[in-house]
């Protein structure tokens, strides 16, 4: 990286940490770092779509409809998320192989469970052999954010469905005098107001979601926890330039430490869009800042 | 083989107790039902020891977080903070390390990097930090007028923590406690993961459930069986709660009575 880091034998103290941390494998890192950032940047409206999805069919006036979405929100609960993510991936990979198998394949005449194995045609591997790696990547990138967006989406549901039962009646009932639709009423009073009801329980998701990040060590995705460990691990002289001891202490410390300032920042920022979301809200957190100011 | 067989080969398994070899090929349905509730006798250890020391050091930690005093509330909720403000995965891996660079300068330690200390003690600390902010949460809404009813008869000090405040406290937490310890359970499923290893598979109920995973390539018959396993554990430990929770609230008419609501419990 830097131009001193030419002979890294002749270092010594901070200019070899320099050096050290700016390797190519310490920028892999630093880019999974990042990749948890997108994850959350993705996974947060992503869950959000599906947790809205799922507490407006729970409402809904259309009986199979409120019976998905009741079952959506009730399948994700009492199952340790672990094995659900365990679970999950895997079963969304053959799922959508077995589908392609069927659509692609339909002269294959040989089972696809084989005993211990499980096998498609080529054509319906996903992603094909022949793609490059960052496609594997991607695809197992997006399998994660579909897992993760799928299990929290069910939790959001419930706090969504929560949030709109918590509406005051009144409020609805006065949207109904005033002859708007049932379609009205949901789209200008009903949403508008459940935020501030939804937004404790979405921040703790929130909270939830940025500590279940390091899962996707368990999904395949080379993250933070995989590289922790990777560069801690003692090296020696003989594979690099850079020999050390057993490092993966401090590596998972600074990992502890990401986090805290993660959770401590979201914390503050909660903070104030609760304050801004209680303005004028017929809460007594609203009724306080509509005396204060 | 059949299946009582099976299960007296197997059903101590993970404490060491029966046949050595795990089964290779042909894998009967019984078989893993056997191994996977073997396995959570390992579950059911770690979460039981963990839950009940860490009640005390919560009730601790909650009344050290209410404290006036500097010196006590500064370390309390800084405890509570970094065992509530990370994720409990990195904590294993962060403890699973530091105890391995302890054993390699003190031999004393050497305990601590196998699961049935290292992973009780990672659980022990996480536990406590949530339920004291539980407590500390019923320790602030406690009725006014109950201490003051408190300190007209005279109580004071020990006397008035023991017969007013704790049993207030524990009555106004039990219901989010129990979803503390329903999720205690459920984390338990994480020590597999943590690199803490399994002694001559002598596993936890995950570790036989991808061990049948990864023999034959189908989740669809261990995962399930280990899903199943804990909604089972989940309903004993509502039961036993609800027992608690009843005892807890014997004195109050049926109306104000606080009941059980179960919220969904993630990762952490």
């Amino acid at each position: 990286m830097f131009q001193f880091c030419a002979d890294p034998e002749q270092l010594e103290g901070l200019t070899w940490l320099s050096c050290y941390l700016t390797t190519g494998k310490h920028l892999n890192l630093y880019w999974s770092v990042v990749t948890v950032l997108i994850l959350l940047a993705i996974t947060a409206p992503t869950a959000l779509l599906f947790g809205f999805g799922g507490a407006s069919a729970a409402r809904s006036r259309i009986a199979p409809l409120r019976w998905i979405g009741k079952t959506y929100i009730a399948v994700v609960r009492g199952i340790p998320d672990i094995a659900f993510f365990l679970f999950f991936v895997i079963a969304l990979d053959q799922g959508i192989e077995y589908l392609r198998h069927k659509v692609l394949c339909p002269d294959w005449d040989q089972p696809i469970r084989q005993g211990n194995d499980f096998i498609v045609c080529q054509a319906a591997k996903m992603p094909l052999g022949n793609s490059s790696q960052w496609v594997h990547e991607a695809y197992g990138f997006a399998i994660a954010v579909l897992t993760f967006a799928i299990v929290f989406g069910a939790f959001a549901a419930n706090v969504l469905f929560g949030a709109m039962r918590a509406v005051p009646r009144a409020q609805l009932e006065t949207a109904e005098a005033y002859g708007m639709s049932p379609r009205q009423i949901f789209r200008r009073v009903l949403v508008p107001q459940m935020w501030v009801y939804a937004l404790p329980g979405l921040g703790n998701l929130w909270m939830v979601l940025v500590k279940a990040t390091p899962l996707l060590f368990l999904l395949g995705v080379e993250d933070i926890v995989y590289w922790a460990r990777e560069l801690g691990g003692s090296k020696t002289p003989r594979f690099t330039d850079y020999p050390h001891g057993d490092w993966r202490m401090w590596y998972f410390l600074a990992l502890l430490v990401f986090y805290l300032a993660l959770t401590a920042i979201s914390e503050r920022f909660i903070t104030r869009a609760m304050g801004r979301l209680t303005h004028g809200q017929a809460t007594t957190g609203g009724e306080a800042q509509r005396k204060l100011g | 083989m059949s299946c009582i067989q099976t299960i007296q080969d197997y059903g101590l398994r993970a404490i060491g107790i029966g046949e050595r070899l795990l089964p290779r090929e042909d894998f009967t349905l019984c078989e893993q039902f056997t191994l996977i509730g073997s396995g959570m006798i390992w579950n059911v250890y770690f979460g039981l020891t963990a839950l009940v020391t860490g009640f005390f050091f919560a009730t601790a930690l909650a009344l050290g977080k209410a404290s006036p005093r500097k010196g006590l509330r500064t370390p309390s909720e800084w405890f509570i903070f970094i065992f509530r403000g990370s994720p409990l995965f990195i904590q294993f891996f962060f403890a699973y390390f530091v105890f391995l660079s302890m054993k390699s300068q003190f031999p004393i330690f050497n305990g601590l990097t196998s699961a049935w200390a290292g992973a009780v003690i990672v659980l022990f600390c996480n536990t406590s930090a949530y339920s004291a902010e539980i407590f500390y949460g019923a320790l602030q809404s406690i009725p006014k007028g109950d201490v003051e009813a408190a300190d007209a008869y005279g109580l004071s000090g020990w006397a008035r923590f023991k017969r007013v405040i704790w049993p207030t406290m524990m009555r106004l937490a039990w219901p989010a406690y129990t979803n503390e310890a329903i999720f205690l359970f459920h984390a338990t499923t994480l020590v597999y993961i943590s690199s803490f290893p399994a002694w001559q598979q002598r596993g936890d109920a995950l570790y036989y459930a991808s061990y049948f995973a990864d023999k034959t390539f189908n989740p669809f018959i261990p995962y399930p069986i280990l899903a199943g396993y804990f909604v089972l554990l989940t309903l004993v430990v509502i039961s036993i709660f609800g027992i608690i929770n009843r005892r807890l609230n014997r004195h109050l008419p049926g109306e104000q009575r606080q009941k059980l609501r179960l919220r969904p419990n993630l990762i952490r």
